[in-house]
């Protein structure tokens, strides 16, 4: 199995780097877009799928990271400063809604969290002289990389992928450190966990942190990427399609994101190129969700583990009767 | 994978092939770039049927110089990121025209790619942002709210000492806000209160009680169709008895039928409206609805007018060059007479601005009736 | 002081529809353990069957009964046979994602299949004005407003009274000892969505002709409805009706007296105060957590 992965992932990351040259600007700006949600639901995967945390309002530190940075830079302050300060401003406001999270459980705090996006969302419309209202900031511009321009669209692409790999390796290695054993644990039984003396609190309030500073980053890459940021985009309706990317993909799985992602953004523009489907590609979206949960509840990801699960239980079963007819005397 | 790669190879070298050679198409390839879901869906949808509308026309009369037109649809989301992707790809499948978003927080984005990629973008947007960035590219569909807003104010003058502002919490309506606070600056007349309301709103009663706390003698309501509708309810239901004055989204006839009996009396300045006393606009009402089984409201118009538009500036020009079409419609006069698609007379200044007839309704009896026709700022040629 | 009332009233007209949307979500929360987040799309689907059955000829009444028919079998045991049935034993957050999934499904559905437009809807109480005490209230409004509270206290009284009602509770509190007791635990539980298909056929009934029937029309009320049935309290139907009343006249006065701009966040701030300091709701029991 793993020579398998290893020949997969060499086949995607040829793709990724060779893909763009033979595409057209709107074929990169889909790749770069879809980069970034990888990136967003990244960190949201930490959360709700390694930590077993309940966030619907994921959107609201993805808007504050765009806004964070298109302020500063509208304020002359560069993209290098504003998107770490992005980052951790997320942290910080993913911590204090870690609190709420200490004192309610799973659908509680799914709406405390879409509670929380809703009144982020609220200030990013009504406060006008800070960000814009609802007219936005318009002209973001691009970062530049050590005398580089980024501000075409291939350039700025491999920005995305550098960055988007970079926060990746992070997260493996996090992952795979205690701390990562430390969020499973949190996820699968955490009043247990607590009795193996690992710090509930501390693990709860850092899987929201942590997952709000990778949106944080997602979204100061967007802000660039669109160069024109309103409300809109990071309002409630875009926290649930980030949540349903993550189980979709797969929760707990590390290339959830990846495929959750494509599905939520790349493939509902090939769909819209069919005739006769463009109007309902969402419909079908939405109907695509409810039979994948049916059938897949623990997303696309977990499909080559049920297999083997499957199987495991057919051999196991045969086994047993094998066992039983030769206790029995008789032959199977 | 790798179709996708082969066909990606193949519509690259097809569209370098064809890069400069856009005479040599067989049909004039418009994009429909809209908002088709989301908080502009209404909007969206209505300016696209009325450029398919107008598309379908004018392909059964032989197109344009010769050629039909092919139009695609697409959904914006009522999102300026896809907006903006959206026209990127418009641009790379080598359209000759764009039209759309309505919204103008995604026209805002979308036309800094029409417009590096010089190809005409014609918008439904209304707010006056669009044609103050020096876009050579962009074209309006309605008047701009800086246009429009002067004509409204000179009415409210004659009604008003003291005006209570509704308006709706989105570009749209702030952007209103703005324009008719700008127009009435220097007037007799005086703004009591600037009251706030939520696309979508249900409950008017402390929006309207606002309002008559305020100590206004008149009222402008600058919000989309439903809340519209609502809002002349509630205002009738706590008694207001003074004037009601609006824009073209308070007295259409989808808010007139939501409504009912609280929409009379209402007084708007409308653009655009299927109910004006033109022979042609009336044309059009029918042929929208028996296509497609409904009323059109402004934005209909606005999609359809749009595409006569370009039809008439491809046709002055005389062949498919998107930069000739461009700078053609700066300055622009086209006569309803000569071409009846565009409803009434209307001119294009340079920077893309509209100007024409436009007329104060009142309904009565649940039916808009014009009682003064305001004549284009720039006295047009008549009829 | 009559400003105050006008609001006050306006808000209870517009609260009883919040809780009658709520009404069926803390029903199935209670007695099926389902989370639905499609609520607000049940409610827009009848409103829009109703239509389809009027244009067809029929009468207000009648096109109710039958919207009420159709969605007991589709919103209720359709939904509970294809997404409820084989998801309850993976928890609880599966049924939200697939019941998301729905909403968006059932919302753009209508959009492409039907319409995008907003449509009128006739109203059972015509349009007659009533001054109370210099407070002017629709008759839409009183009839509403009563309505509700006939529908909530009937269903209390169905839950408390009647030997259906109890074996429903029993299924709610616990289901293993309710099918060693003979109860039908299957048929139970589809009752339960059976009553929500109805109520939120009710509710569409009482509430477009203010909403209009329009493809996200389900949007807004299914999130007031959430709140409010999580601040009155999840396992208590009339926690639901509490809740509503709140947000809606809490709204009304703070769009008056402190913001316009920030009404949406007025259920939000009363949402978050009740979970931090009383989770289970204003009206609720607590739940124990089991290791």
């Amino acid at each position: 199995m793993k020579k398998n992965h290893i020949i997969l992932l060499a086949i995607a990351a040829a793709l990724l780097l060779v893909l763009p040259q033979y595409l057209k600007n709107y074929g990169v700006y889909l790749l770069t877009y879809w980069l970034i949600f990888v990136l967003a639901t990244m960190g949201l995967n930490l959360t709700v799928g390694y930590a077993g945390q309940k966030s619907l309002g994921h959107a609201a530190f993805f808007g504050i990271g765009a806004y964070t940075v298109a302020i500063l830079l509208k304020a002359g302050v560069s993209w290098w400063i504003g998107m770490p300060l992005a980052a951790l401003l997320c942290f910080v406001v993913g911590l204090i809604l870690g609190f709420p999270a200490l004192r309610v459980q799973t659908i509680y705090l799914a709406f405390a969290t879409l509670g929380f996006n809703t009144a982020v969302w609220l200030v990013m419309r009504n406060e006008e002289w800070l960000t814009g209202g609802t007219f936005g900031i318009n002209n973001v511009a691009r970062p530049g990389l050590m005398g580089l321009s980024l501000d075409a669209n291939r350039p700025y692409y491999y920005f995305v992928l550098g960055v988007t790999v970079v926060m990746a390796l992070l997260l493996l290695g996090l992952l795979r450190s205690p701390w990562g054993k430390a969020f499973t644990a949190l996820r699968d039984n955490p009043i247990r966990a607590e009795s193996l003396g690992i710090n509930i609190r501390a693990y709860t309030l850092l899987a929201f942190a942590i997952g709000a500073a990778y949106a944080g980053v997602a979204g100061a890459l967007f802000a660039s990427l669109v160069q024109f940021i309103e409300p809109a985009p990071f309002a409630v309706a875009a926290s649930i399609m980030m949540y349903l990317m993550v189980v979709m993909g797969g929760p707990g799985y590390f290339f959830g994101p990846v495929l959750g992602a494509a599905m939520g953004v790349v493939v509902p523009e090939w769909m819209r190129d069919v005739p006769g489907v463009s109007e309902w590609y969402l419909p079908m979206f939405g109907a695509a969700v409810v039979v994948l949960m049916v059938w897949l509840p623990d997303g696309l990801l977990s499909l080559p583990d049920r297999i083997r699960a499957k199987r495991a239980s057919r051999e196991a079963s045969a086994a047993r009767s094998a066992a039983a007819a030769a206790a029995k005397g008789v032959k199977a | 994978m790798h179709k996708r790669f082969t066909l990606q190879l193949l519509a690259a070298s097809a569209a370098l092939a064809l890069c400069g050679t856009a005479a040599a198409q067989s049909s004039i390839k418009i994009a429909n770039i809209v908002e088709l879901s989301g908080g502009g869906a209404t909007a969206g949808t209505n300016f696209k049927n009325g450029v398919e509308l107008a598309v379908k026309e004018i392909n059964a009369a032989g197109g344009i110089l010769g050629k039909k037109i092919e139009s695609t649809s697409n959904d914006t989301q009522s999102n300026p990121g896809v907006a903006k992707g959206l026209t990127q790809k418009a641009v790379d499948n080598e359209v000759f025209a764009i039209f759309g978003p309505v919204f103008s927080g995604s026209i805002m984005v979308s036309m800094a790619e029409s417009r590096r990629a010089e190809v005409p973008n014609w918008t439904g947007g209304e707010a006056a942002s669009i044609t103050q960035q020096g876009n050579p590219f962009i074209f309006r569909t309605s008047f701009t709210q800086e246009t429009a807003m002067p004509k409204v104010a000179k009415y409210i003058v004659t009604k008003s000492k003291n005006l209570a502002i509704m308006y709706v919490n989105n570009d749209f309506g702030k952007g209103g806000l703005d324009s008719i606070k700008k127009a009435l600056n220097g007037s007799p007349t005086k703004i009591a209160a600037e009251i706030s309301t939520e696309p979508g709103q249900v409950d008017w009663s402390a929006a309207v009680l606002r309002a008559k706390n305020s100590g206004a003698d008149a009222v402008f309501v600058y919000t989309n169709e439903e809340e519209s509708a609502r809002a002349l309810r509630e205002l009738r239901k706590q008694g207001w008895d003074k004037p009601i004055i609006g824009e073209t989204t308070l007295t259409g006839q989808k808010v007139i039928e939501l409504a009912g009996e609280a929409a009379n009396g209402a007084v708007a300045h409308v653009g655009l409206t299927v109910d004006a006393p033109n022979p042609e606009m009336l044309k059009f009402k029918a042929n929208f609805y028996r296509e497609y089984k409904y009323i059109s409201d402004h934005n209909g118009i606005k999609g359809y007018t749009g595409v006569y538009t370009l039809k008439a500036a491809i046709e002055k020009v005389g062949k498919l060059d998107r930069k000739a079409v461009a700078q053609a419609m700066h300055g622009i006069f086209i006569s309803a007479a000569k071409q009846p698609g565009v409803l009434m007379d209307v001119s294009f200044d340079n920077r893309g601005d509209l100007d024409r007839e436009s007329f104060m309704v009142e309904v009565k009896n649940g039916k808009q009736e014009v009682i003064a026709v305001l004549p284009a700022l720039n006295a047009a040629p008549k009829k | 002081m009559t400003d105050f009332f006008q609001l006050f009233f306006s808000g209870l007209a517009t609260g009883s529809i919040y809780a009658l949307a709520a009404l069926g979500f803390t029903l199935l929360w209670q007695a099926a353990g389902t989370i639905n987040f499609a609520q607000g799309e049940f409610v827009m689907l009848p409103a829009f069957m109703m239509l389809g059955f009027m244009a067809m000829g029929a009468p207000l009444l009648v096109a109710f009964l039958l919207a009420c028919l159709v969605s007991v079998v589709v919103l209720g045991w359709a939904f509970k046979k294809s997404i409820v049935d084989p998801l309850l034993r993976f928890g609880m957050m599966p049924i939200v994602v697939a019941t998301i999934g729905l909403s968006i499904a059932m919302r753009n559905g209508v959009r492409a299949g039907f319409s995008a437009e907003a449509h009128p809807f006739p109203s059972l109480f015509g349009d007659a004005l009533f001054k109370v005490a210099g407070v002017t209230v629709t008759a839409a409004d009183i009839g509403t407003l009563v309505f509700a509270l006939l529908i909530v206290v009937g269903t209390q009284a169905f839950l408390a009274k009647t030997v259906t009602g109890r074996a429903m509770q029993a299924v709610a509190q616990n289901t293993e000892s309710a099918s060693v007791l003979g109860i039908n635990v299957p048929r139970m539980i589809f009752y339960t969505f059976a009553i929500n298909a109805v109520l939120a056929c009710a509710a569409a009934l009482l509430v477009t002709p203010t909403y209009l029937a329009k493809f996200d029309m389900g949007e807004s009320l299914g999130t007031k409805a959430f709140f409010a049935a999580i601040i009155g309290g999840f396992n208590n139907s009339r926690g639901a009706l509490l809740g509503g009343l709140i947000v809606g006249v809490s709204e009304n006065l703070a769009a008056a007296y402190i913001s316009p701009a920030y009404k949406d966040a007025v259920a939000l701030v009363i949402f978050m105060v009740v979970i931090l300091f009383k989770p289970q709701g204003l009206l609720g029991k607590k739940e124990e957590r089991k290791v």
